[in-house]
């Protein structure tokens, strides 16, 4: 079976003089390194730069807001219960009179914290979640901590500002590539341009 | 010896002395980022800009390690080796001429740590002892890959100081002397010795990769056989010993190749150079100026040995031992007494007929 055309049958016959004088080869292999020497590197320098890591990239995670700035989780635990590593945990409480603007459902999540060192970011208590509240950005990480009071991130750093409400613009490769075409020849504007995590 | 004199040549010998040891640090940073490049990598680029203050951090990180001596070895000898090493390698660098001569208020001093009319013997002489300090720490670690790397080292090292002292006889036989400063100044004028022996070049060349324990000849520490060859059990700065006498000893043979083959401090048009800038600068600040310039050309000789020494390291794989054996006693040490043969021929036959010929 021949998987590619870049194979050289072994031989065992007995060298030239030219193969045995060993100079020819090496000068041809010199020439191979140097061509490398000056060639582009690839290396991406990682905190100066930052490589866009694709539209379902399973970044940090978020509670959603609706449109009128209710949260959208009801504590049913379902994410808790999906998540592998045992990384959720949330208390639930009832909604009281007057907070109708707050919460979108009766039941809602008093607590609601991720413990960052457990998460594996699978992704698989978004896919869980019933009420399309928690998702992972695909354009922000988990910051660096060096506390141990940074690795429990409670609701006032999952849940979504409303004045940088969070939106992901694609689903597939071939969406975000779309939006890309469209984008380079203007003619979507009013996508926001995705923030480089 | 006058007291000016004797300060002269003390400034003279600790200058060459801080630059041999800041070249050789240097080197080891350069390795890294050549290694980087050839491998469409950035190497080393967070200490400093460009990553130039890695020498330090890992000075730094060598010098707060371990510094364990095994409970079986010889302790003594075991100290001994690297500081062998070290000590060797330093010596060499002493009699290497870095440029014609300097003229202070009438004094000419000569850009080198000793004037010999011995020198490349003496050199000779310290590259074989250098092979003491890899066989002392190779033996006092009470380890058997020690002793194997420091073994082969030995045994390598002795067979091919034969071709290289070979080789070199062709030269020496077109010089017909031994001093190093004697030799650059016969190949003034493009005389270079390159063009009368390119073979002698290739046979030199290959031997003091081999006494360099550079790859293709890395056998002693040969880390696929024999785990870390003869300093399997250093750690600490007597490991960083053995490491940096390894890129003096690069530095070393990268100079000692450009005085003997490339003209030293000699490049094309430096009469002009000479008499431009006397004519401009008189007689002392001009000399001084065509001086360090032939200095720089010198260092830039040697340093593109040093490069090219990594651009090989980075490129061919390392040779068998019986591979290198078959190279040294029975390709190399022939070719280089044909080679002597040749020279001979042609300085007997050849030179008379193309002088007459020329003139």
């Amino acid at each position: 079976m021949q998987l590619t055309n870049r194979s050289k049958q072994v031989s065992n016959k007995e060298m030239t003089l030219m193969e045995r004088a060993y100079i020819p080869a090496i000068v041809t292999g010199l020439g191979i390194t140097i061509k490398h020497f000056f060639a582009k590197k690839v290396t991406i320098e990682y905190p100066e730069v930052k490589r866009y890591l694709g539209p379902v990239f399973r970044g940090r995670h978020i509670l959603k807001r609706d449109e009128d700035g209710r949260e959208r989780c009801t504590a049913c635990g379902l994410c808790a219960v999906a998540c592998p590593a045992e990384a959720i945990q949330m208390v639930a409480a009832e909604r009281e009179k007057g907070e109708e603007n707050l919460y979108r459902e009766e039941k809602y999540a008093a607590v609601y914290e991720v413990n960052m060192l457990r998460c594996i970011f699978c992704g698989l208590c978004e896919e869980a979640c019933p009420k399309q509240a928690v998702y992972l950005r695909h354009d922000e990480f988990v910051p660096v901590f060096t506390e141990r009071d940074q690795v429990i991130w409670g609701k006032d750093l999952l849940v979504e500002d409303m004045t940088n409400r969070y939106t992901r613009e694609a689903w597939t490769k071939e969406e975000a590539r779309a939006i890309d075409a469209k984008r380079a020849a203007g003619e979507v504007t009013n996508v926001v341009p995705r923030a480089i995590p | 010896m006058d007291l000016t004199e004797f300060l002269v040549k003390t400034a003279t010998i600790f200058v060459v002395f801080v630059l041999t040891l800041v070249i050789a640090m240097y080197s080891t940073w350069a390795e890294r980022k050549v290694a980087g490049f050839i491998q469409d990598r950035m190497g080393p680029n967070r200490a400093g800009w460009g990553g130039l203050l890695q020498p330090l951090a890992d000075a730094g990180k060598m010098f707060f390690k371990e510094d364990f001596i095994p409970a079986l070895a010889n302790k003594w000898l075991f100290i001994a080796g690297p500081s062998l090493a070290m000590l060797t390698a330093l010596l060499a660098s002493a009699v290497i001429p870095f440029g014609s001569t300097f003229r202070i208020n009438g004094h000419e001093v000569v850009l080198q740590g000793v004037e010999s009319n011995i020198g490349i013997l003496y050199v000779f002489g310290v590259v074989a002892l250098g092979v003491y300090g890899i066989m002392v720490g190779g033996w006092a670690s009470n380890n058997k890959f020690s002793l194997l790397g420091a073994i082969r080292a030995a045994s390598q090292n002795i067979s091919y100081e034969v071709a290289m002292g070979l080789s070199l006889i062709a030269i020496l036989m077109m010089s017909s002397s031994l001093s190093l400063g004697e030799i650059v100044a016969q190949q003034h004028g493009m005389n270079w010795n390159i063009f009368y022996q390119p073979l002698g070049f290739l046979i030199f060349i290959t031997c003091s990769f081999a006494e360099c324990n550079r790859v293709p000849f890395d056998l002693p520490e040969c880390e696929t056989e024999l785990v870390g060859g003869y300093h399997t059990e250093y750690g600490s700065m007597k490991l960083g010993f053995y490491l940096f006498a390894e890129y003096i000893n690069m530095f070393v043979s990268s100079a000692i190749i450009s005085v003997l083959y490339f003209g030293g401090y000699n490049y094309p048009g430096m009469d002009w150079v000479y008499s431009q800038l006397t004519s401009a600068l008189g007689s002392e600040t001009g000399h001084n100026i065509a001086t360090l310039i032939g200095t720089a050309v010198f260092f830039g000789k040697a340093l593109f040995f040093i490069f090219f020494y990594m651009w090989v390291r980075w490129t061919i794989p390392r040779f068998r031992y019986d591979q290198l054996m078959n190279l040294g006693w029975k390709k190399l040490i022939p070719l280089a007494i044909f080679n002597i043969i040749i020279t001979g021929a042609a300085v007997l036959f050849l030179k008379p007929v193309i002088t007459a010929w020329l003139n």
